[in-house]
């Protein structure tokens, strides 16, 4: 590791040159336009605050229509849907579903995790100034908005992009396949290519970063987890997203130029002519899901790494199992590459195939039910105290059961025949996505708050946001696998024209209630986030006692963020150490054990 | 609030979600119909489900009971008590590797065979090969059914004395039969709930299903693959007959086709 010491302070030196604190710049350049890690994390975080009131909204529409169907929505009806006697068409609704997937996971989820924690808490949990390359950091947030505009467009568009998230060939390949095929499902793609550009820009600093810029002593095994997840979610997206691009970049050829990758010959859509054709639609779903079931880990990991980091914290504790919780995270991403196979097991590829892709999937739980074996030892005689923080790290691990046992159906492919493409799958890609990320990030808003912006946020207000969450997520999403038990299948912009599915309206109906409760609870996160920067009480620079090194740095960080170069000494997990009795803490630079206060 | 009613919290939500999953079956929110499958591999796939749900149960039972005992006592500490200074343990790291491991690979090669019966041609039951009842094209947003003439074979190209159906595939009741999927435009999917059947229908594809209705009636048929704005409408059904009635049907239709109204007096 003495190699790595070296670079390290070599690359910071160089570093620190280009990042010292000049804070006279014009005000534009140092909040708008930064290339400052903090503020482009900050930036991320606004934005898919903005982008999450979007999905959301989109979300209800969904919940709308499938509790009222084809009822007028109150408000809102005259004004959005006049054409249609203010009724969410069904061409509408399969608009709302592909943007409510993409906005979610495209422009929520991944920049949050990846963009604002992934930039705020990088350089200073290692320990640098700034991320290797400021300028590329800058970038990769702007790219969001090409993407944003993009994504927005093809929305407004006659028809928008309707062939769900995943843009499946041939719906999403021939212009006359739906009214939602046009030019926006091409503004679509487009899309997708901007924010892929955008989180490769990301994924190429992070990885950067943390192998050069770590401060000296901070060797790889006395990483944050959360620097971990972070690495490795870092990879994922470096060897995965280039597929995706090259796949969206072929559909565009096929859609504009007339090539034909994804298009087999003779396919008749709409009684237009017959397709030249020479292609397999099925490439497409392979390389789709090449990326997209490494990018569902990109969804997930970092919020593991952050949970793992505050469960210490709030327990008083070190991880329990430090080594293990890196090899698990590293086997669920390397195995998360050979896996892709179960989105496809009855798309009609090679059946054999759905053999080896069920227990490589199958394989996968494994280290998921490390983690979370972990996760309840790291509680386990620990000291803690019922914060928001704890509330939603708790949350975290128990809805994360659900959504990895939930998993285990899907991934069994005789089971997975009747399940497939069912509510099942909504309820399981919920409770991982929302259940497990989303109270991750709300307990690593709260957690990091203070360091962000040098207040504390409201206690209470984030209780009673995590409350109304949690009740009404599972209540939304708890049903979801009822549905799917059912029969329902997803997409359905009216479930009810089928018998076997009728009886289902009343539950529906609940789940909608359940949904409109957990959207109205963000709006006491928003108040409480917004508020707290005013009136939230001043934090000092380590709230949380905590041993991380961006805890050392002044709250909020100036540019440059330490006051001087930290060195590392141990592991970030050095609480209750009887070696240290003075304090229940030991903060990662702290050279010598504290003998008294 | 205080420990207690967060203890409680953690409490009341998986004993809620336990009572609700086991009520479902009794409010008519588990599978479809009368819960039982129609179809022999729907039982089998039944069978599976049940086996990974009682394992599933177990697992969520133990770790949300464990989550709630480690809350317990470490938000129960003492002020004065510091947290249990550990990194871990190896042999715990070993058993909670070891034996889940065993139990997830057991459960995957537990699935084989039905899958290997569902999907691969060889597995298949020898009478659903013989049996190739008709050929069903999806297209936006119906199916279309070609039947071969009674007594000859289905080709792979249409032929004269071929019959056709919308949205209505017959077949006998009580023994495997296979369809060819097609589809004539984007991807459909061919979903059964109550036969607990599914496969999609690929462009440029023709894909054989196989499957076996136990008793004579109707079964919906719907489509599971998103394919354009009127995916939720693509409904039909699949109607079983006692065999007799089946071939007698197949000659009804025939000769209803096949009139061409000219009567020898």
């Amino acid at each position: 590791m003495s190699s790595s010491r070296s670079v390290a302070s070599e690359s910071c030196e160089h570093v620190s040159h280009d990042a010292l604190p000049h804070d006279n710049r014009w005000w534009i350049n140092r909040y708008v336009f930064s290339t400052d890690h903090k503020v482009i994390g900050v930036q991320f975080l606004l934005t898919t605050f903005v982008m999450l009131v979007v999905g959301g909204l989109l979300a209800l529409a969904i919940r709308w229509q499938l509790a009222f169907p084809n009822s007028q929505m109150p408000w809102v009806s005259n004004a959005l849907f006049a054409e249609h006697g203010g009724q969410v068409s069904p061409e509408f609704y399969t608009m709302l579903f592909t943007m409510h997937g993409t906005v979610m996971i495209f422009l929520v989820i991944i920049p949050i995790l990846a963009g604002a924690f992934g930039n705020f808490l990088i350089p200073l949990m290692i320990g640098a100034p700034d991320m290797a390359f400021p300028k590329l950091n800058m970038m990769s947030y702007w790219f969001m908005w090409p993407a944003i505009t993009c994504f927005g467009l093809s929305f407004l568009y006659e028809g928008g992009p309707a062939a769900g998230w995943t843009s499946y060939p041939l719906l999403a390949a021939l212009y006359d396949s739906a009214p939602g095929s046009g030019f926006a499902q091409t503004l679509w793609l487009l899309g997708v290519t901007f924010v892929g550009i955008s989180s490769m820009m990301g994924s190429i600093n992070y990885m950067t970063t943390i192998i050069n810029m770590r401060a000296p002593g901070m060797t790889l095994f006395r990483m944050p987890l959360t620097i971990w997840s972070m690495f490795i979610t870092a990879v994922l997206q470096a060897f995965a997203l280039p597929v995706l691009t090259a796949a969206g970049l072929m559909l565009l050829a096929d859609r504009e130029l007339g090539t034909c990758f994804f298009v087999p010959a003779g396919v008749v859509v709409n009684n237009a002519d017959p397709t030249v054709g020479g292609g397999q639609t099925l490439l497409w779903q392979h390389l789709f899901w090449f990326y997209s079931h490494p990018a569902v880990y990109i969804m997930l990991l970092p919020a593991m790494g952050m949970v793992s980091d505050m469960l210490a914290c709030m327990c008083r504790k070190p991880i329990f199992g430090y080594r293990p919780m890196i090899y698990s995270m590293s086997a669920i991403a390397g195995l998360g590459f050979i896996v892709w196979g179960h989105h496809m097991f009855i798309s009609g590829m090679n059946p054999a195939l759905g053999m080896t892709f069920m227990v490589a999937t199958i394989m996968i739980a494994l280290p998921s039910a490390i983690k979370v074996f972990n996760w309840i030892g790291t509680i386990w005689g620990g000291q803690l105290e019922f914060n928001t923080v704890t509330l939603n790290t708790v949350a975290f691990v128990s809805m994360f059961i659900v959504g990895g046992l939930s998993g285990i159906f899907m991934a069994a492919v005789p089971v997975d025949i009747y399940i497939h493409d069912t509510y099942f799958i909504v309820a399981h890609f919920h409770y991982v996505l929302f259940g497990a990320t989303l109270f991750g990030v709300f307990g690593a808003i709260h957690f990091w708050y203070p360091k962000m912006f040098g207040r504390m946020m409201n206690e209470t207000l984030g209780k009673v946001h995590f409350v109304l969450t949690f009740i009404g997520m599972n209540g939304t999403f708890f049903p979801m696998h009822m549905l799917g038990i059912a029969g329902m299948p997803r997409r359905y912009a009216n479930p009810y024209l089928h018998e076997y599915l009728e009886h289902l309206l009343p539950l529906n109906q609940f789940m909608t209630y359940a949904a409109i409760l957990m959207g109205l609870a963000q709006l006491v996160l928003f108040v409480n986030f917004f508020g707290s920067l005013v009136f939230g009480k001043k934090a000092g620079r380590n709230p949380w006692n905590s041993n991380g090194l961006e805890w050392q740095a002044p709250s909020p960080p100036p540019h440059g963020n330490f006051d001087a170069p930290p060195l590392v000494y141990r592991g970030p997990y050095e609480y209750s150490n009887p070696e240290n009795p003075a304090a229940d803490f030991w903060p990662q630079n702290d050279s010598a054990p504290r003998r008294d206060s | 609030m205080k420990r207690v009613w967060w203890l409680l919290f953690f409490l009341i939500w998986p004993v809620l979600a336990l009572v609700i999953s086991v009520l479902a079956p009794t409010w008519n929110w588990g599978f479809p119909g009368n819960g039982r499958a129609d179809s022999p591999l729907g039982e089998d796939i039944d069978h599976l489900f049940y086996v990974i749900l009682i394992l599933v149960t177990i697992v969520f039972i133990g770790t949300q009971v464990g989550l709630l005992y480690v809350l317990y006592s470490a938000s129960g500490r003492k002020a004065d008590r510091p947290a249990w200074y550990t990194h871990g343990n190896h042999r715990l790291e070993a058993i909670w590797t070891i034996i889940p491991g065993a139990i997830l690979l057991f459960l995957a090669f537990y699935q084989m065979r039905v899958w290997a019966n569902f999907r691969i041609e060889s597995a298949f039951p020898e009478a659903a090969r013989q049996h190739v009842v008709a050929e069903v094209t999806a297209r936006q947003f119906e199916w279309r059914i070609r039947y071969p003439a009674p007594g000859k074979k289905l080709e792979k190209t249409p032929r004269l004395d071929d019959m056709y159906d919308v949205n209505i595939i017959h077949v006998p009741a009580g023994t495997p039969v296979t369809i060819q999927l097609r589809t004539q435009d984007v991807q459909h999917s061919f979903f059964l709930p109550s036969l607990r059947i599914k496969q999609d229908a690929l462009p440029g594809h023709v894909i054989p299903v196989w499957f076996e209705v136990s008793q004579p009636g109707e079964y919906p048929l719907v489509c599971a693959e998103l394919c354009g704005w009127g995916h939720y409408k693509m409904a039909g059904k699949v109607i079983a007959h006692a065999p007799e009635d089946y071939e007698a049907l197949l000659q009804r239709k025939h000769i209803e086709q096949m009139d061409d109204g000219y009567r020898e007096e």
